[in-house]
């Protein structure tokens, strides 16, 4: 065991862990935020994708001795709490989520492109989130959201999504 | 809680009914993730089981089908709410709790709506018309001078109002009207209107609490290696390098308790998770496969292939004119079989239980599709009292049928009861895709016999597989056909109009865990019979549309729905040169679902370029929903048709993860366009009836491109005969 300092949405936290464990569960189990999800432990499904500086990665791979304590970690909690982001927005109008498991990683993964690309092609989108697997079927959804969501960003001149 | 008047079970405690359910309400996100474990919390009085109304105004609507996505959540309060003159953001919604009076509260065969659409509109209206006689009372004035609206009761020549907890009191000293007056269709506020479904924000911002969210103190956590082939005994196990990982605090032998039979296992329990997986991977297990790695899938489908030589028992009711003599003297016979490979679920949040087990009474916080069916199996594995089985229903991450196979809980149960603390078993991918319990792998014989003119004369589907019925449920099925399986192929859900019929079930025993997966047995009997068709239309010369049309004749819901088909996807157009279309209809669990699939070539394989679905499912609650399961169903039947099967050797599943057990993902997926055929006809299931004519859909469009006929499952799109 050894101590960790994180910055988890802007918040430090100091957590006692393997050297080997993975973020999604100091997340979910140390730090206390479930948003963050558990579906494969392989980085093959999404389900537990944070971002790390910006960059979406997926926790469930990412033993929490490779993070640096100045290294900021963004989870599903730190888009908004309040659903008001641009995202979120056109999650609820586009009503994506059925069970819902998988949406918080399929978010992370959305705002990430949306920061880089503020008005993706259905081939950008297909590309982004490949990696984010929904065993519902929400597919022709997220398409939509996503492009909903660049809709908004333009409107409202925010650029990150969030 | 105390009783007091049993005719209704309302209480007044300080105004307040308490009541022994503890899931915190969704929307509130200070409150989430921790489950509230006080043992009552006050909530209203409850003018019958599924709605309860506070004297200071909140009113509480109980959901009694669990939700794993397919809208249960919204659907059944909706149908309250409709007739209780309330919306949705005016309630709070909770999860039953498997109390035998909220009737049955299995969440499977599409059945919320189609069973409970009357019962819920029936308990609205009777809650509102004793608060509009509440009312009534209250002002002396007539009842027909009172009407109720969004949650307040007016007196419309004076405009006065109360709102429903200022009524509550009153109302609850009523009896409760037997048959209240229910609203016309045209009336609806919420029914048949696309209502915003309301979990959805939390599961937009991580708050929403699903099964695998429990957070109860104390909790330990626990992973369990389980017999590796399909049941096994554990000869000698040695946990001492498990025992040696930080945080792990007991290594037990345990069991796997399924319903046709319990296998071995040996569980590492931890303060962490990351702990108990660690330990598990640490520990040394000897096992005697009990002759379970001689099981493989190549047998078993060997076995259906010798079987289906002979004829099955036959199914009685299927029986149309005499298909012996029809077929043998048809001016042209067409023979051929499909098959249709086991499955794994897969929802993507694994299964997973927090039990705690103290002396004779149990709690449970789990991700199940039945909290009235587990109360009983808890209760016998425990040898506990029922009523000291208490039930906390979360969300649930996907199930498709696999959480309501309690195994799991079962698993949790008893390591509570061994380590005496609250223990939350988590599956990993790797157990939930290579342990089953799996669709059932199956077969369809099928013979057709065309007269010179092109009539179908004579038609034969003989079902070979094994049984859920025969392995979970114990039905013997000694002379009988398993009825479940002619689900989608039977007169009343393909009621093609064939000059002489039959049909006949073989059974093929298997010590696999097999288990009901979304649509059950239409996902599977629907293939044949819809490909069937197709090769039905082929040899008769006849277009496949047509073909069928012209046996439908006397069936016009699935007419209307294939006329409407042909119109949204430009069905009789000139496709453009290298792409083809292909149909298929099936009705299964009451609704009707046809789908248009559109293919080109694309190298050595085709592309889909677009996917056209109807669906007629009666009168509607929430036509966008039925448009996302209807999604949904083409994402996963499309996912069974072209990605990996599960097979067995040697007793050991082939696939572990997502990189084996592959599904389909967002740059794979087709444009879809859903039609909803709208009627005032009872409504039928939502959640599975998109899902069997997909494939043969896919299949016939294939056919039609290339002249390939896929006849088993599943198949490589990339690389087409």
């Amino acid at each position: 065991m050894a101590k960790y300092n994180l910055n988890v949405n802007g918040k430090k936290y100091n957590v006692d862990a393997d050297a080997d464990t993975p973020l999604l569960w100091v997340i979910r189990d140390h730090v206390g935020l479930k948003g963050t999800k558990f579906g494969c432990g392989m980085a093959l499904c999404g389900a537990c994708t944070v971002h790390l500086d910006g960059q979406p990665i997926r926790s469930c791979s990412t033993p929490i001795s490779t993070l640096k304590a100045t290294n900021k970690i963004t989870t599903i909690e730190g888009i908004s709490v309040n659903t008001d982001s641009a995202i979120q927005k056109a999650w609820i109008e586009e009503q994506v989520p059925q069970c819902g498991y998988c949406q918080s990683g399929q978010i992370m993964s959305a705002v990430a492109l949306l920061k880089e690309k503020s008005n993706p092609t259905d081939s950008d989108i297909d590309e982004a989130m490949s990696g984010n697997i929904c065993r519902c079927g929400t597919y022709p959804r997220i398409r939509k959201a996503i492009h909903r969501a660049a809709e908004l960003m333009k409107d409202s001149g925010n650029s990150t999504g969030k | 809680m105390t009783q007091q008047n049993s005719r209704r079970d309302f209480i007044k405690a300080s105004t307040m009914l308490a009541i022994g359910f503890s899931l915190p309400s969704i929307g509130k996100a200070e409150s989430l993730h921790k489950i509230d474990t006080s043992s009552a919390s006050a909530l209203g009085i409850e003018l019958n089981p599924y709605i309860l109304i506070n004297d200071d105004g909140k009113i509480i609507l109980f959901n009694a089908r669990p939700d794993m996505g397919q809208g249960t959540y919204q659907s059944l309060p909706l149908l309250i709410a409709e007739e209780l003159e309330v919306t949705l953001d005016q309630v709070e919604i909770r999860n039953t709790d498997g109390q035998g009076k909220y009737g049955a509260q299995l969440s499977g065969g599409s059945s919320s709506v189609r069973t409970r659409w009357l019962p819920m509109r029936k308990a609205g209206a009777a809650v509102k018309e004793m608060l509009i006689t509440a009312a009534s009372k209250k002002w002396q004035v007539p009842v027909s001078e009172c009407y109720a609206l969004e949650a307040k009761v007016f007196h419309k020549p004076s405009g006065k109002s109360y709102t429903y907890g200022e009524l509550v009191e009153e109302a609850s000293k009523l009896e409760i009207p037997k048959e209240p007056k229910l609203k016309d269709q045209k009336d609806f506020k919420l029914l048949g209107k696309s209502v915003p479904r309301p979990e959805i924000p939390s599961k937009v911002n991580g708050t929403a609490v699903f099964g695998i969210d429990s957070d109860i103190p104390g909790m330990l956590y626990a992973s369990i290696e389980r017999s590796p082939t399909i049941h096994g005994k554990v000869v000698s196990f040695d946990g001492s390098a498990a025992m040696k990982v930080k945080g792990v605090k007991y290594v037990v032998k345990t069991e796997r308790k399924m319903p046709h039979k319990a296998v071995e296992a040996v569980a590492v329990i931890a303060d962490t998770y990351w702990a108990a997986l660690k330990g598990r991977k640490a520990l040394k297990i000897n096992w005697d496969a009990q002759g379970s790695d001689k099981i493989s899938t190549d047998a078993y489908f060997e076995n259906l292939r010798n079987l289906a030589k002979t004829d099955g028992i036959e199914y009685k009711n299927e029986k149309v004119g005499d298909f012996n003599k029809a077929f043998g003297s048809a001016t042209k016979k067409v023979e051929a079989q499909y098959e249709t490979p086991f499955l794994a679920h897969a929802p993507l949040e694994p299964e997973n239980a927090t039990v705690w087990v103290q002396g004779d009474k149990v709690e449970i916080w789990a991700p199940i599709q039945g909290p009235d069916g587990l109360i009983p199996q808890v209760a016998a594995y425990l040898k506990i009292k029922p009523e000291n089985v208490k039930v906390n229903v979360p969300f649930m991450g996907g199930a498709f049928g696999r959480k309501a196979y309690f195994d799991y809980v079962l698993e949790a149960a008893n390591l509570s009861k061994q380590v005496n603390a609250p223990v939350k078993v988590i599956w990993t991918r790797e157990d939930d895709t290579m342990q089953g319990p799996f669709r059932p792998g199956m077969l369809s014989a099928m013979q057709g016999g065309l007269d010179e003119k092109g009539n179908v004369v004579a038609h034969n589907h003989k079902i070979v597989g094994s049984s859920i019925q025969h392995q979970v449920f114990g039905n013997p099925l000694k002379n009988a056909p398993d009825d479940w399986a002619i689900e989608t192929a039977n007169t009343e859900d393909s009621p093609y109009d064939f000059a002489s019929r039959k049909a006949s079930f073989h059974l093929a025993e298997t010590d696999i865990p097999i288990l009901w997966w979304r649509s059950v047995y239409s996902s599977t009997t629907a293939f044949g019979q819809e490909s069937f068709i197709d090769e039905l239309a082929h040899a008769a010369k006849t277009d496949p549309l047509a073909f069928r049309l012209d046996m439908l004749a006397d069936a016009p819901r699935f007419s209307r729905v294939l006329q409407t088909l042909a119109k949204k996807a430009n069905y009789h157009q000139k496709l453009p040169e290298g792409q083809a279309i292909g149909i298929a209809v099936a009705r299964s669990f009451g609704t009707i679902v046809a789908h248009a699939v559109t293919v080109s070539k694309s190298g050595k394989g085709v592309k889909i370029e677009k996917v056209v679905s109807v669906i007629d499912c009666g009168m509607t609650v929430n036509p966008d929903n039925i448009k996302a399961q209807t999604e949904g169903n083409i994402v996963m039947g499309l996912t069974a048709a072209i990605k990996n099967g599960i097979t067995i050797k040697d007793g050991l599943t082939e696939q572990s993860n997502f990189h084996q057990y592959n599904v389909l993902r967002i740059n794979e997926m087709p444009k879809t366009e859903v039609y909803i055929v709208d009627n005032q006809e009872a409504p039928g299931g939502v959640g599975e009836p998109g899902l069997p004519p997909f494939a043969p859909a896919l299949c016939n469009a294939i056919y039609n491109l290339t002249g390939t006929r896929i006849r088993t499952l599943p198949f490589d799109i990339d690389n087409i005969g």
